[in-house]
């Protein structure tokens, strides 16, 4: 009887542990799936041609996505100059002087704001400069990333800060060093790698984004030029080509697939294995 | 949590603050204050933009289902239950799933074979939505159809979408929380003689709870605003079907296609009513998140 019990007790046991081991399979195979099939399909679009070389016209075959990668570049780029700046100086006021109803209610806000889909921050784009200036723009486009950045970079800053040891503070305020430069040159420059990292992932992220640009950067078949111009991004171009139902868009949509995961798995892996060493001290 | 660390640090009895001080102090006040101003600005703009709507249709916008922009009448219902529908579809299926993971990373695996399987899953929250999509039109979508289901687009291949994209969330979340259940817990029950199933079974989920309660939400509020692999998948169709192997659509999914094409003044403002309507829902739902998993930080 006892020996029937601990028998079943045992087998619920192993059943539920084999369970728990297939969703861990599932949940880590899954990228392994995508990236292995997205090199599948698109490897044989991918060549030097389609890096350098604009689309082709409706109807011909062949073709890049050049100015798409330009364009990403670019609306990425200039969004990441926006945002850092207000990011990381936000940041800076959160961890060091971040009490009281003010510093409650910028937090609250990023807060907010991280949880905004992006395709409603794609909206805010549109209305704020889409709409005024009538006509859809590279500019327009970067707001909307660097309205995504921010809160990222803020709360990601503040939490590498909070990490800094007192002691550090402590022995530069009493060298008689005023407090603006201990937080500029000594507080800052210690958590920067931290800071930086953050940053670097939060640029990653966005330019997978596509929601918010189709209707801020709009997309472009030509080489744009200057900022107030629609312009052609990686991820749109994606998106546009996915769902044309052309097939030669088909295979270009897994080609600049791959390319943008290349850039993002890069960016991610480089980012983890830069902060390992002082991962020990980020928990 | 919310105070700063410079505390220990308070200026003598007397003395005042140095004037670069105070000029550095104001000027990163201000840096901060720009998500104040654009937080504001987004909820102006929203409310502006779409007041025609609100004042066209009043609130029956949210619970009526016409969507004709050629006759300018504006009902947002199917995308309401389209959103709520294949979010709550993907919960169902990445809950279960993800719990399970987390569940077999923190007390079976090894801790090395946990971390290379814990890279794979965070990196996973790292690819972005248009290639998910991808995936779902040229691999999902297919497959669905040699299943069965008539078009292959459709609530369900969007529910299964969204859950592969918050399953990273709901994984990570939940191993972390596991972590903080405390070890005499466990062994106590483990010296009662208790299978390791029993431990995790009436130590370490019920411990958990809320935390896992909070990482649920938290994805939700992610799967509510998702809009590229949706869009690809969903299929597009304004219409509220009881199948859910027939194609629908989302909140998010609408103003992706039909904003830059909007042609009147109404059927903007309609777009941006249901903007309006996705972002109050998705604050909601993290408010709910954050409660859960403030409560779970204040105790430990």
């Amino acid at each position: 009887m006892n020996d029937a019990l601990y028998t079943r007790r045992r087998m619920v046991n192993n059943a539920m542990f084999a369970l728990t081991a297939v969703c861990a399979a599932v949940a880590s195979g899954t990228l392994l799936a995508i990236l292995g099939y997205i090199a599948w399909q698109g490897a044989s679009s991918l060549s030097w041609d389609f890096l350098t070389n604009l689309p082709k016209p409706l109807g011909e075959e062949g073709g890049g996505i050049a100015n798409s990668i330009v364009g990403s570049a670019k609306v990425v780029g200039l969004a990441g100059l926006m945002a850092a700046p207000v990011g990381v100086l936000g940041g800076v006021y959160l961890a060091e002087y971040g009490r009281g109803r003010y510093a409650f209610a910028v937090r609250y806000a990023a807060d907010v704001m991280n949880g905004v889909p992006s395709i409603v921050v794609g909206l805010f784009g549109y209305a704020l400069i889409v709409q005024p200036m009538k006509r859809f723009s590279a500019l327009s486009g970067s707001v909307a990333l660097a309205i995504i950045m921010v809160p990222i970079v803020l709360r990601n800053t503040e939490e590498f800060l909070r990490l800094v040891p007192g002691t550090i503070r402590e022995a530069a305020l009493a060298l008689g060093v005023p407090r603006w430069k201990v937080t500029l040159f000594v507080i800052l420059p210690t958590a920067g790698r931290g800071i930086l990292t953050g940053a670097l992932l939060a640029l990653a992220r966005v330019a997978g984004e596509t929601a918010p640009l189709i209707f801020t950067a709009f997309g472009n078949r030509f080489w744009d030029n200057g900022w107030l111009n629609p312009i052609a991004t990686l991820p749109h171009t994606i998106f546009t080509y996915a769902i044309s139902p052309y097939q030669d868009w088909h295979n270009q949509a897994w080609a600049a697939a791959l390319i943008l995961m290349i850039f993002v798995l890069l960016v991610n892996v480089t980012a983890r294995v830069w902060l390992r060493p002082s991962s020990g001290t980020s928990h | 949590m919310t105070t700063a660390v410079l505390d220990r640090v308070r200026p003598a009895p007397g003395s005042r603050e140095r004037a670069g001080d105070r000029l550095f102090r104001l000027a990163i006040a201000g840096f901060a204050g720009v998500i104040l101003l654009a937080t504001a600005a987004l909820a102006w703009q929203l409310a502006s933009e779409s007041a025609e709507t609100w004042k066209t249709f009043g609130l029956a916008f949210l619970w009526t289902s016409d969507w004709d922009p050629v006759a300018d009448v504006f009902g947002a219902l199917p995308f309401l239950y389209g959103t709520a529908v294949s979010s709550l579809l993907a919960l169902l299926i990445a809950v279960p799933l993800g719990v399970g993971a987390a569940v077999f990373l923190t007390e079976l695996a090894p801790k090395r074979v946990a971390e290379v399987l814990m890279f794979a899953i965070e990196l996973l929250a790292a690819v972005p939505s248009v290639i998910l999509g991808l995936m779902g039109i040229f691999l999902l979508v297919p497959a669905m159809r040699a299943l069965g289901a008539p078009y292959g687009v459709g609530m369900l291949t969007a529910g299964l979408i969204l859950a592969f994209m918050i399953l990273p969330y709901i994984t990570t979340i939940t191993r972390e929380v596991l972590l903080t259940v405390p070890r005499p817990l466990k062994e106590a029950m483990y010296a009662l003689g208790a299978t390791r199933w029993e431990v995790v079974r009436g130590v370490s989920l019920p411990y958990s709870r809320s935390g896992i309660v909070g990482a649920v939400f938290l994805s939700l509020g992610r799967a509510l605003g998702e809009t590229m692999a949706v869009t690809m998948v969903i299929g597009n169709n304004p219409q509220i079907k009881a199948s859910l192997l027939e194609p629908g659509y989302s909140m998010a999914a609408v103003i992706a296609n039909e904003l830059a094409e909007a042609a009147s003044d109404a059927h903007l403002s309609a777009l941006v009513a249901i903007g309006l309507t996705l972002m109050a829902l998705t604050v909601l739902v993290n408010g709910a998140a954050r409660l859960m998993l403030y409560r779970l930080g204040a105790r430990r």
